[in-house]
């Protein structure tokens, strides 16, 4: 039995077609995924995710823990509410989950893990907690929804608290502010401006109804799958997983080196990998043949296979289909992708495909 | 299921057959199925002239989900293609049974529309399969 989100009942009343997805019951769109998909890109949309968990890390070592537990340096946050995109590495240099942090004081740090890994992710949090002075608290009480798009910050702002929304309105993106539980955060997973907002469960609902009401467009996760892939972000367990390290996974950006004293858990393997010229690239593909690429598809370079697409899919900005894909080192601008049999040519590009609405295509 | 026309006939493979009268007919897939799909974004159209075997795969539809296969209900030769399907592959969505046509075909032997489903029988399997 799939769990369910304090919302559930509300999706299916707005026509929410209910999907397993991390082990829980979400809604795949509420009537048409494209619509969906080009709300968040023209206005604004909102999605459900609290099946996300949002877990608590305090202590007087809680620093130390996390310079410790991930590939990123929490040290790059100086102020309360910055927030940090990190992957966590097991000792092989896997990616255990991506999340994101947000310091909150000095003894006092917020996290935000995926869905489907959570059990996981909290042993392994307990398990490299051992010698710190840390308390690792899973903020079940919470529910979160993200609201994405151009209007979608003057849409919510109204529908918050006073002191809300004077900070709300001078927040910073990827800054996070806070009001009794209410937690407002300048993130998200669309590519578009807009807030990730954590409300205690028992108001979640009333909050949904209103940003509905103000004219946010219930989405689901067939358009955040969509808006994701355009926006050039990864999706754990699909892009990148325990086997892959974030250096093939377009994520070296979020390993932070510096400084070299830092002992990261899988920094030792990273550095082995960092240095070898033949490791694979993660790279974007748009196909200029007919069709719609898709995960796992192979790819190749004339005869020789050159790699696999991990997610792949039709992007409604665009118009046409798009992809994430691991390959060997040294290919060029251009590959073919096996579908169905048959052979169809895909440029080679870089991530993202879409910014703000904005095709970054040349 | 009241939106299952009773003047098609059906497989069990989700497409519709519309007997022309003139030893034709013309193939779509069915509501059911385009609901099933979601949004379509291609459709890939089989050749004019081309000789289709009744089971055989002849065309793909594919939506943000998934791509999937149409079989080709009957024996015969593709006489027409929806060519407006190419760009706008929603019209699947829109009007299943109408201007959502895929292909036309005529056929080798009409009495192989006796295979395939009525309404009421095409109905009773949807009804199952959604157990």
């Amino acid at each position: 039995m799939d769990k369910q989100t304090v919302l559930y009942e509300t999706h299916k009343s707005m026509g929410g077609k209910m999907v397993p997805f991390g082990g829980w019951a979400m809604p795949l769109h509420y009537g048409s995924q494209l619509e969906e998909h080009h709300q968040v890109r023209r206005d604004a949309g909102m999605f459900d995710v609290s099946h996300m968990t949002v877990v608590d890390l305090e202590g007087v070592q809680v620093k130390p823990y996390l310079r410790r537990l991930l590939a990123n340096d929490v040290e790059k946050l100086k102020s309360a509410g910055k927030a940090l995109y990190s992957c966590m590495l097991n000792e092989q240099g896997g990616v255990v989950d991506d999340l994101i942090v947000y310091h909150m004081s000095d003894t006092w740090f917020r996290m935000v893990v995926n869905a489907g890994t959570t059990e996981k992710d909290l042993a392994w949090l307990e398990r490299q907690a051992e010698g710190f002075d840390v308390s690792i608290t899973p903020r079940r009480d919470l529910a979160m929804i993200a609201v994405q798009g151009p209007n979608a910050r003057d849409k919510a702002l109204p529908l918050m608290s006073e002191s809300l929304q004077q900070a709300g309105v001078a927040l910073k993106p990827f800054s996070a502010v806070m009001d009794g539980d209410w937690f407002v955060a300048r993130t998200g997973y669309t590519g578009e401006d807009g807030f990730e907002i954590m409300v205690p469960g028992d108001q979640v609902e009333s909050f949904w109804r209103q940003l509905n009401d103000a004219g946010v467009a219930p989405c689901g996760l067939g358009a955040r799958d969509t808006l994701r892939l355009e926006a050039g972000m990864n999706l754990y367990g699909i892009d990148m997983d325990e086997e892959a390290s974030p250096l093939e996974s377009g994520l070296g950006w979020t390993v932070a080196w510096e400084p070299e004293e830092r002992n990261f858990v899988g920094r030792s393997a990273l550095e082995v990998q960092r240095g070898d010229p033949n490791k694979q690239r993660f790279v974007g593909l748009v196909l200029t043949g007919r069709g719609v690429l898709r995960n796992h598809l192979k790819l190749f370079d004339g005869d020789e296979p050159i790699g696999e697409i991990t997610s792949g899919g039709f992007a409604p900005t665009l118009e046409r289909s798009i992809a994430f894909a691991r390959v060997k080192s040294g290919i060029g601008e251009s590959c073919e992708v096996e579908m169905r049999g048959k052979r169809v040519p895909a440029q080679v590009v870089k991530p993202p495909f879409v910014r703000q609405g904005k095709s970054q295509l040349t | 299921m009241s939106n299952t026309p009773t003047d098609l006939r059906y497989a069990k493979s989700h497409e519709w057959v519309r007997d022309e009268g003139d030893g034709t007919v013309t193939v779509g897939i069915t509501e059911h199925a385009q609901e099933l799909l979601g949004d379509l974004v291609f459709v890939d159209l089989p050749e004019v002239g081309a000789q289709l075997e009744a089971g055989g795969d002849c065309a793909v539809v594919e939506s943000v989900k998934a791509a999937s296969d149409v079989y080709s209900p009957v024996t015969g030769e593709v006489t027409e293609v929806n060519e407006a399907l190419d760009g706008a592959p929603e019209t699947i969505n829109e009007d299943a049974f109408g201007d959502g046509w895929i292909f036309k075909v005529k056929l080798d032997d009409a009495g192989e529309l006796d295979n395939l489903l009525d309404a009421d029988a095409y109905n009773a399997l949807v009804a199952e399969e959604d157990h």
